[in-house]
């Protein structure tokens, strides 16, 4: 029997076979590379130092600072002390263990999950790990890309290798072609919604079909990065032309005779047409729209022109009980439609929809306007990297002239870990991947959303999509994509 | 480690679905660069709210925490167990744990014992009625013991081998060191290293300040 993408990978990397025999008797896998950031890696440096370790392989590791940083006045020392003691203990580590690391300020900082793959680092059939849930982002690139516990991250350090108990699989086939003003983040939406934040509990997704064939890499990255949010462990999609493309010529991609090596074996890594998924999927791209969450897990959304459920029509108790918490913590009032909800805060950015290419079609839709009175609008880059090519474009300008706040990059109101949080009761249309009790804030609430449906709603103040917008007569919604804008710095 | 092997406590019911590690630690607790201390933490939005589980005397000291299904969703953060492990619990029953949760929790010798459904809402009937109550977790035999409710748990079989000897993971996969020497020398040239650093050409990056 053949063997799906995930298998491939997983296999390839096998230092020691242990599982199969007994329930829950790991492998151990080998460790290709490991991305580190300064609030997961702490405490596991200080186990190394406990127990007399050094770093194994220093040259299969790089750090960045992201998730604490501030998106302001970052040439000044954090104005958070415990942030900056934070961030000064991976700066030691680093310096101490001979690893690499993009520190606030350099051009290659950023998101983590950004800083590999802009590197060229993130490649086809690579095992990543990084201690943080977000790190299936990788998956994108055909990558067995998964976040780890920081005992786990100790553990990778100390040896390039994790004990792990094989996945099961799951095909999420998604076939059709997204309708114009629909995204990737609307297809993952749409998949969490569908299989819960459980469902995919146990499993690796590999994402298939048609309309993610033809999602750009950036698109791709949006998908896998949500996997987590479905519950699974890690998220993939097979390599193609397009993958191949995104990373000639990246600083760490392989050159010359390497990269037709690379090439060649990348090309092996999809599923055998007869290998067997445990579960599979199915989502019709073409009946898509504009996807928002409602409640306080990413499996409570809804097309946008639907309403705030009423509880009392559903049937399944523990889904009932939660759809009352859900809607009291966000102070909605159930039937309401999802168009009338009003924001405070739009929110553009993260590891899930601040690249590029999310900036460029959040920018397309702005350009011109003024945002909604009354309402804060904060774009943040996902890396430094990104900033300098947004700007290199003028997008940061289009922002300002909206009246948005241009950053620096970092995780920012994604988790708040940083000065970027919401108020008490404020309520959000986020680009990010979380809409959990407080995530965002103590107090604050969440709708999730892609980055045309976040712009749209700066524009009105409410939740909205571009086609809620009065457009010029012949605009072509296709064209309100990741591609650059039709005028650079006009 | 500590070895695991039953443990006895007062049982706390938390009737909630969906418990992610947010809920069970804000970020904003996560700057510590320290591995303990972290029980002031432990779902620090919640206990404001004196009708809050934990805070009600008669669960004070609870060491069993059993909770509805998905919990321990969404971040990795490891802070999640030692909060709860600080806090005192030793065991989390749940009919359904995120998969990131269970493994962080096997490495700190909380254990996740899956319980059913429907016999979650047993445990919970009795914890309710009967605030204080005792629960007795046996990992041997895979058994939750609550007055006259006994119902049997699920832990895959490598981590209740690593609860029971106290084992330490770095320790174990260290006896292997030859094979993963040997695993190296035959990966693939063209795999990427991180050392020396490539990157684009350095560019100055200008603050962003407060409009």
């Amino acid at each position: 029997m053949g063997r799906t993408l995930a298998e491939k990978v997983w296999d390839a990397h096998v230092v020691r076979p242990e599982g199969g025999a007994a329930d829950g008797v790991p492998d151990l896998l080998y460790i290709d590379l490991h991305l580190l950031h300064e609030v997961t890696s702490p405490q596991a440096f200080e186990g190394l130092r406990l127990a007399g370790r050094p770093v194994r392989r220093p040259d299969l590791t790089i750090a960045t600072e992201d998730h604490n940083t501030p998106t302001l006045d970052i040439d000044l020392p954090i104005a958070d002390l415990t942030s900056r003691t934070q961030i000064d203990t991976l700066r030691a580590n680093a310096a101490q263990f001979g690893i690499r690391l993009h520190s606030l300020g350099d051009a290659d900082q950023g998101i983590v999950h950004q800083v590999g793959p802009q590197l060229g680092l993130t490649q086809p059939g690579l095992t990543v790990v990084c201690g943080d849930s977000h790190t299936s982002t990788h998956g994108a690139f055909g990558a067995l890309a998964f976040g780890i516990g920081t005992s786990e991250v100790e553990h990778v350090l100390a040896t390039q290798t994790l004990p792990l108990a094989p996945f099961r699989t799951m095909a999420v086939n998604v076939t059709g072609v997204l309708p114009p003003g629909a995204s990737a983040k609307d297809i993952i939406l749409a998949v969490i919604a569908k299989i819960g934040t459980g469902g995919g509990q146990g499993h690796v997704i590999e994402y298939r079909g048609a309309a993610i064939r033809a999602l750009s890499m950036e698109g791709r990255m949006t998908v896998c990065n949500m996997s987590i949010e479905a519950g699974a462990r890690a998220g993939m999609i097979a390599p193609d032309e397009t993958t191949f493309a995104y990373l000639k010529g990246r600083p760490h991609a392989p050159e010359g005779a390497d990269w037709d090596a690379a090439v060649a074996y990348w090309r092996t890594l999809r599923t055998d047409d007869d290998a067997v998924f445990d579960t599979e999927v199915e989502i019709d791209a073409s009946a898509l729209e504009p996807f928002v969450t409602w409640g306080t897990n990413p499996g409570q959304g809804l097309p946008l022109s639907g309403s705030v459920p009423v509880p009392e029509n559903i049937a399944d108790d523990d889904a009932r009980t939660a759809a009352q918490r859900a809607i009291e913590y966000m102070g909605l009032v159930p039937g309401t439609p999802l168009r009338d909800i009003a924001v405070d805060t739009v929110f553009i950015g993260s590891c899930t929809n601040g690249r590029i290419e999310d900036l460029r079609a959040a920018a397309k839709v702005v350009k011109g306007r003024r945002k909604a009175e009354g309402v804060r609008v904060l774009v943040v880059p996902a890396s430094a990297r990104v900033r300098l090519q947004a700007e290199a474009e003028g997008l940061d300008r289009v922002f300002t002239e909206f009246g948005a706040e241009w950053r620096n990059a970092g995780c920012s109101m994604c988790l708040g870990m940083n000065p970027d949080q919401l108020a008490p009761g404020e309520r959000s249309a986020s680009t990010s991947n979380r809409n959990f009790e407080g995530r965002q804030g103590k107090g604050g609430r969440t709708h999730l959303v892609s980055p045309v449906v976040a712009a749209a709603t700066a524009v009105r103040g409410t939740l909205s999509s571009v086609t809620d917008l009065d457009l010029p007569a012949g605009t072509d919604l296709s064209e309100l994509d990741g591609s650059p804008l039709p005028v650079v710095n006009a | 480690m500590e070895k695991f092997a039953q443990h006895t406590g007062v049982g706390v019911p938390l009737r909630r679905s969906n418990v992610d590690t947010d809920q069970i630690i804000p970020a904003v607790y996560l700057k510590r660069v320290s591995r303990t201390g972290f029980e002031d933490a432990l779902f620090a939005a919640w206990r404001g709210d004196p009708s809050f589980v934990i805070n009600q005397p008669a669960y004070a000291g609870g060491t069993v925490l059993v909770a509805g299904p998905d919990f321990g969703t969404g971040s990795s953060r490891e802070h999640a167990v030692w909060a709860l492990h600080d806090y005192g619990f030793r065991v989390v029953i749940s009919p359904r744990f995120a998969d990131i949760f269970r493994g962080n929790a096997g490495k700190q010798g909380l254990l996740a014992a899956q319980v059913s459904y429907e016999d979650v809402e047993l445990l919970w009937k009795v914890l309710e009625t009967r605030p204080g109550t005792e629960v007795t977790v046996d990992l041997e035999a895979r058994t939750v013991r609550c007055e006259d409710v006994v119902v049997p748990f699920s832990v895959d079989d490598y981590t209740r081998w690593r609860l029971m000897e106290g084992l330490d993971d770095i320790g174990l996969t260290l006896q292997h060191e030859a094979e993963i020497t040997a695993f190296e020398a035959q990966r693939e040239p063209w795999r990427p290293v991180t050392l020396p650093a490539k990157h684009l050409p350095d560019q100055p990056i200008v603050s962003a300040r407060a409009v």
